[in-house]
């Protein structure tokens, strides 16, 4: 038993000497590769975000592994479908930062999804760049989330600055029962006092829902000059047409969740003349050569389209700009993920495809107005407004 | 017997284990058996059945939410709030439906369920509506804070291995007999002098009183609630747990739980497939043990432990 | 009064969906005393299949029509011969676990061959939304209410004067007693499966060019339909038509005159009002059913 028992006492040695050498840093091995989370809503409702999302995210990831990677490591994407249900999105983010160990995740795509996982990385020191659009993500700011999608808060500006500027003090609202109808809902009140306008009817509407004229009647009979419709397809394809069939003649305006093809394919005529905001990814082509956006939307549309034989929408942008960002900021870092955070916070006039992102210690969102643009629907395309 | 080798597995997982990743999907078993054993002495048992239990479920968990983070209450005082706002909602619910019968049951607790469902939904300014309750604050009882996920995990398997045993106590008792007589035939049981209505809600308020202490731990493991975990599917999946894991059968409510909140995850290596996977394992299950899983695998084994060529003497149907 | 005419034509509309979807459900349960939870998935089959056909491929619209509602057909066939009939023990609950199993499996079929966004179909007549008093109606929801009406005649006639459909009432009625006069019951139940799946089908194709399709419209569908053919009464084709036009109206009603928040509670309110002062329904027959 002596024999067995030295025996056994070496080989924890060895064991316990090869355990510190391995946790003592990455550097006993030639360059690890850096695992990068996600977690996007690939199936379920909401699927056309987290798919675009993912598409993205592996393309960007490829992109830089093939330039040599960040300080000599590859990127190793490590993606997970939460399928738009925020228990599923805390276990994915659970397994992220305790079975993969991941160094930073990107996503989720949904508001509900994100603030569940914030205890998660908070918890685990993970910086999260969500790729959401709902405002409490950034605000109040917490040190490791960040964000890449715009915020209501702009698109609702740009779209009141258009409607105060065509003289309209009345207006009647349709949003989606769901977390970004709801947000974006909250956002036209706070700030319809702002832009001197007054909501004379508000109404809400399922997100599967077949027919909104019951909705559109009640809105019509208080005579609004203009009707906002905040939510993300179908729905707002169906308030459209159910707008054109009821002959409203006001101006319709949408929000940035219709900002993608599919829109202008589901309401097929009923799309003509209708205004919303978007990023400026829609209208990459009639954008002025100076403008600093152009060169890498037209990279990232050429790319993606190539890539994937489906036209762009701007959802897989917040996705193409979280893992740029991240890979500005992991330069130097070594993996730190504490250090990660902090370089996130630094960027200062960063072009992605979502916008220009300057971050700081209030501002975890980083974008201006500029990340929008007001466009119409004219002849089944996009037209940007001056 | 049986007690031992779940506390056994309980405390070799929990001491085991370290990942928090398998810690806190095993916590959500134990979450869903809370649930699933609930429902089973409903459906199992007492013979009825409800199709919005996951009303329940939510009353708890936005019970203990609204209170802990809107009026700063203690998640413990939160906890009896929630266990008594159920247990007189579902007393309400309870009376005038069970006088239904199978169908109509089933209707009249997926039309509550759909009700609660919209509340959660519209009362925002009290539940977040669809955009959610943040903040949550973690447990703690003294100076015991249970907010790691080891501690969490026991803390659930405390409550459930605690629900499997109150259940099997009221089971082995006369209330249990009684419930299988009415499971059998109500009008039966009803002659022999068996108070069957009332026995039908006191059932009916157990598992919802269950599924709300369900929803009170799983807020609070979360720390973030919205609708959409408490809506008609949720309900949907309860049922399903406790039919695949066998009814009227406790032990088979912790395997259906175990099998249907562990197997989502194992399939998402199949990833745009795992749809078609699960509905395909669930229809596979019920064609093959119909009886549940618990009752089919013990069959299967009593089945091949007799001689081969031997018809089974006293076999169950 | 232009207001409440246009609730009436919203409500007419949706009502219309629900009527339809309804009369599946009701139709199986009178045959085989069954609830398919996967039905909503048939409609949304259907649905997608014309687009599929007409709009993608296209294929004239009578042809397209039949095609979608037999690949639905065929889906209710291959549910009942390879799920249904070979359970063992056929207790009820099994029965429905096994359709919500189908149902997911159906979504996630379709969430491969369609994909995950929306689709939209163009309208069966390109004639104008009707205009009356200043409320439209759009001429699809009157095309939807008439093939409806027509599927409850032929289903009366089917059940009254042919063999077939006489035979799968006395299967409903009595299993043992129809296998004992020497009615094939398997076939039967087989031959309900497969006309309920394909008058879900025939929905979603009447509803396609109504609103969007997607694999996921299934559900709440579904749900209501179910809700409509409950109200209704089970057993009764005329009650799912009516239960399902009462629910639309009164939905719409609700958002006009509550709020539309509110409108998904008010057709679950109407269903426990119907269950407790009338359980089987507005026009079904006391049939006490043990679960």
């Amino acid at each position: 038993m002596k024999t067995s028992g030295t025996r056994m006492i070496r080989a924890l040695a060895v064991a316990a000497l090869m355990v510190c050498t391995v946790m003592s840093g990455q550097g006993w091995a030639a360059k690890g590769p850096y695992k990068i989370g996600g977690i996007f809503s690939i199936t379920g409702s909401s699927s056309f975000l987290g798919d675009p999302e993912k598409k993205s995210m592996e393309m960007a990831v490829e992109k830089i592994n093939a330039a040599g990677g960040i300080d000599g490591h590859m990127l190793e994407p490590v993606i997970y479908d939460d399928e738009g249900d925020p228990t599923k999105a805390v276990l994915a983010a659970n397994k992220l930062t305790s079975k993969d160990e991941v160094i930073a995740i990107v996503g989720p795509s949904l508001t509900p999804t994100t603030l569940a996982i914030i205890p998660v990385v908070e918890k685990t020191g993970v910086p999260l760049i969500s790729c959401a659009a709902g405002i409490k993500i950034t605000e109040p700011v917490k040190p490791l989330v960040y964000k890449t999608a715009q915020n209501d808060v702009l698109a609702v500006a740009a779209i009141y600055r258009h409607i105060k500027a065509a003289n309209i003090k009345k207006i009647g609202i349709i949003t989606v029962e769901n977390a970004f109808g709801e947000s974006g809902k909250e956002q036209l009140a706070a700030q319809a006092p702002k832009f001197g306008l007054q909501i004379l009817q508000a109404e809400t509407f399922g997100a599967k829902d077949t027919d909104m004229t019951a909705q559109l009647a009640k809105i019509r009979a208080a005579q609004p000059e203009a009707l906002v419709c905040w939510g993300t397809n179908p729905g707002p394809a169906v308030v459209a047409k159910n707008v054109v069939q009821m002959n409203m003649k006001i101006p319709l305006y949408q929000s940035h969740g219709v900002a993608s093809p599919k829109f202008i394919e589901l309401a097929e005529s009923a799309a003509e003349g209708i205004l919303l905001p978007t990023g400026k990814i829609l209208v990459a082509d009639q954008l002025p050569e100076t403008d600093p956006q152009k060169t890498v939307l037209k990279g990232y549309i050429t790319e993606f389209e190539k890539r994937y034989s489906m036209p762009v929408s701007g959802f897989g942008g917040y996705a193409y700009d979280g893992i740029n960002l991240l890979a500005a900021a992991l330069k130097g870092t070594e993996g730190d993920k504490k250090k990660i955070a902090e370089n996130i916070g630094k960027i200062k006039g960063f072009v992605g495809v979502t916008g220009s992102f300057t971050f700081s210690p209030e501002d975890h969102n980083g974008l201006g107005p500029d990340a929008f643009v007001m466009v119409v629907i004219k002849d089944g395309k996009w037209q940007l407004l001056k | 017997m049986r007690y031992l080798i779940l506390i056994a597995a309980v405390l070799a997982a929990g001491i085991g284990l370290s990942s928090p990743y398998q810690l806190q999907l095993l916590t959500f078993v134990g979450i869903n058996t809370l649930l699933a054993v609930g429902l089973n002495m409903l459906m199992g048992y007492a013979g009825q059945i409800s199709l919005g239990h996951a009303a329940f479920y939510g009353l708890g968990a936005y019970t203990t939410g609204v209170l802990t983070v809107h009026y700063q209450w203690s998640p413990w005082s939160a906890l009896a709030a929630a266990i008594v706002l159920t247990v007189i909602c579902a007393f309400l619910i309870a009376l005038p439906l069970l006088s239904l019968s199978g169908f109509y049951l089933g209707m009249g607790t997926l039309g509550f369920g759909m009700i609660g469902f919209v509340v959660f939904r519209q009362w925002s300014s009290l539940t977040g509506g669809d955009s959610g309750l943040v903040g949550i604050p973690a447990l703690e009882i003294g100076p015991l804070s249970f907010s790691s996920p080891r501690s969490y995990f026991f803390l659930v398997w405390a409550f459930a291995v605690l629900s499997i045993f109150l259940c099997e106590r009221l089971i082995d008792s006369r209330i249990g007999r009684a419930l299988r007589a009415i499971h059998d035939s109500e009008r039966a049981a009803s002659s022999m002098g068996i108070d069957t209505g009332r026995l039908k809600v006191h059932i009916f308020v157990l598992s919802a009183l269950l599924a709300a202490v369900g929803g009170f731990l799983y807020a609070h493991l979360v720390s973030f609630i919205s609708p959409s975990s408490f809506d008609f599917l949720v309900s949907v999946r309860m049922v399903t747990m406790v039919v695949i894991g066998g009814m009227a059968s406790i032990w088979g409510a912790l395997l259906g739980a175990t099998l249907m909140t562990i197997l989502p995850e194992t399939l998402t290596v199949f990833h745009e497939y795992e749809m078609i996977v699960y509905g395909l394992i669930m229809i596979v299950i019920m064609i093959l043990l119909p009886q549940g899983l618990f009752r089919g695998v013990l069959d299967i084994y009593e089945h091949a432990r007799k001689k081969p060529g031997r018809t089974s003497a006293g076999s169950r149907g | 009064m232009q207001e409440l005419l246009q609730y009436l034509f919203s409500g007419i509309t949706n009502g219309a969906v629900y009527a339809v979807i309804a009369l599946g459900f009701s139709m199986l349960y009178s045959s085989t005393g069954l609830i398919n939870f996967a039905h909503g998935e048939f409609v949304m089959v259907g649905a997608l299949s014309l687009i599929s056909l007409w709009k993608g491929l296209k294929i004239p619209l009578p042809a397209a029509f039949a095609v979608s509602v037999a690949v639905t057909a065929a889906a209710g066939l291959l549910l009942e011969r390879l799920a249904l009939r070979n359970v063992r023990k056929p207790h009820p609950i099994v029965l429905v676990i096994i359709t919500v199993g189908a149902s997911i499996l159906i979504r996630g079929i379709a969430m491969l061959v369609w994909g995950k966004d929306s689709h939209s179909s163009p309208s069966y007549s390109s004639h104008p939304p009707i205009d009356i008093a200043g409320a439209t109606l759009l001429p699809q929801s009157l095309w939807i209410i008439a093939l409806t009406l027509l599927l409850v005649l032929g289903l009366h006639v089917f059940y009254k004067r042919f063999l077939t459909g006489r035979a799968m009432l006395a299967t409903a009625i009595n299993k043992k007693a129809a296998a004992v006069v020497g009615i094939r019951t398997d076939t039967m139940v087989l031959l309900a499966f497969a006309m309920s799946a394909g008058m879900g089908g025939i929905g979603g194709a009447l509803i396609a060019p109504l609103s969007m399709s997607s694999f996921d419209m299934g559900m709440i569908l579904g749900l209501k339909g179910f809700c409509a053919a409950m109200i209704g009464g089970l057993s009764s084709s005329w009650g799912a038509v009516f239960g399902g036009l009462l629910l639309g109206i009164l939905e719409a009603m609700g958002v006009g005159f509550l709020s539309s928040g509110l409108k998904d509670a008010s057709a679950f309110v109407l269903l426990l009002l119907i269950l407790y002062f009338r359980p089987t329904g507005l026009f079904g027959k006391a049939v006490v059913q043990r679960f």
